[in-house]
């Protein structure tokens, strides 16, 4: 396979950032997985959907608005009635749904290529990501595999929390670098990790 | 302003798009009855109080929602999916006056 380039790379510098003389509190990193699906089911067929997904991927999705699992390797979430993210580390996954996601159940779009997926991790990784979303990023209001469908200055962004203080974002790739600026400077005050 | 989309939760208002009035009836597309055509158009409740609305969560979940603001309150006092619920809410708000 073609070797993918990232569009945050003339931005993209690892190594210790901003305020980190008491410690580093943030590490981000973009995860670069090689498949980024959306699935959507027609009204009705979200069960079979959901057990599509469990048959490819592997993944057990809980019941619920914007619940989700992600194993390490692949991931899953709700982001809207009846559609889900689906990502997985290795390229190929959206020929692996086609022939089981029928026309009847509902519908695959690869976006891969499309959206670029930056992680949070840290003591200070929910601190960081409030300045930028009105949403509620503690862990009781948002639990580890959910996923939340928001914005940041009018562009989407598509958020799964992966660990107790790691958060996998899902962003245009054409906003991604631009994305990636505004976290690192929001992450400066208390000390950040590029890895 | 906060919004409780029925999938997302409560969401402030810079994540919705108001889509207009949720009373309005549309004619069939081959209707030549101009009066309800005339009435679709440009004939509004415009209440002081309880209103119809039809938002999209279009910084979210991108759903249609079928929500009862209140004009003069900014009072939000129900939410849920346009789909199929539509013609509820309407009843709902008739009803009630
Ligand atoms: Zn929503």
């Amino acid at each position: 396979m073609v070797e993918r380039q990232s569009p945050l790379e003339p931005e993209f510098h690892p190594g210790s950032h901003g305020n980190f003389e008491h410690g580093v509190e943030i590490i981000l990193s973009e995860t670069r997985p090689g498949s980024i699906l959306q699935l959507a089911a027609w009204p009705g067929e979200e069960k079979r959907l959901m057990s599509s997904i469990y048959k490819v991927a592997g993944l057990a999705l809980p019941d619920g608005a914007g619940g989700g699992v992600a194993d390490g390797v692949k991931a899953a979430f709700g982001f809207a009635p009846g559609k889900f993210t689906v990502v997985d580390e290795a390229e190929g996954l959206a020929s692996a749904f086609a022939g089981v996601i029928t026309p009847n159940i509902g519908t695959v779009t690869d976006l891969s290529h499309g959206r670029t997926a930056i992680r949070i991790a840290g003591p200070k990784a929910e601190w960081v990501l409030a300045k930028f979303f009105a949403i509620d990023f503690a862990l009781p209001a948002f639990p580890v595999g959910a996923g939340r469908s928001t914005t940041h200055h009018d562009v989407f962004a598509q958020i799964q929390r992966t660990g107790a203080d790691q958060f996998d974002i899902y962003v245009f790739r054409s906003f991604a670098r631009s994305f990636w600026k505004a976290l690192c400077h929001a992450s400066e005050e208390v000390g950040y990790e590029v890895q | 302003m906060l919004i409780t989309c029925p999938y997302c939760g409560p969401r402030d208002v810079i994540e919705f798009t108001y889509q207009g009035d949720g009373n309005r009836q549309r004619p069939q597309p081959s209707s030549q009855d101009l009066d309800a055509w005339n009435a679709y158009v440009y004939d509004r409740l415009n209440p002081a109080g309880d209103h119809n609305e039809i938002w999209q969560h279009s910084g979210g979940c991108r759903a249609h929602l079928r929500v009862v603001r209140n004009t003069l309150t900014h009072e939000i006092s129900s939410s849920g999916f346009a789909r199929g619920d539509h013609k509820a809410a309407r009843h709902r708000l008739e009803t009630k006056s």
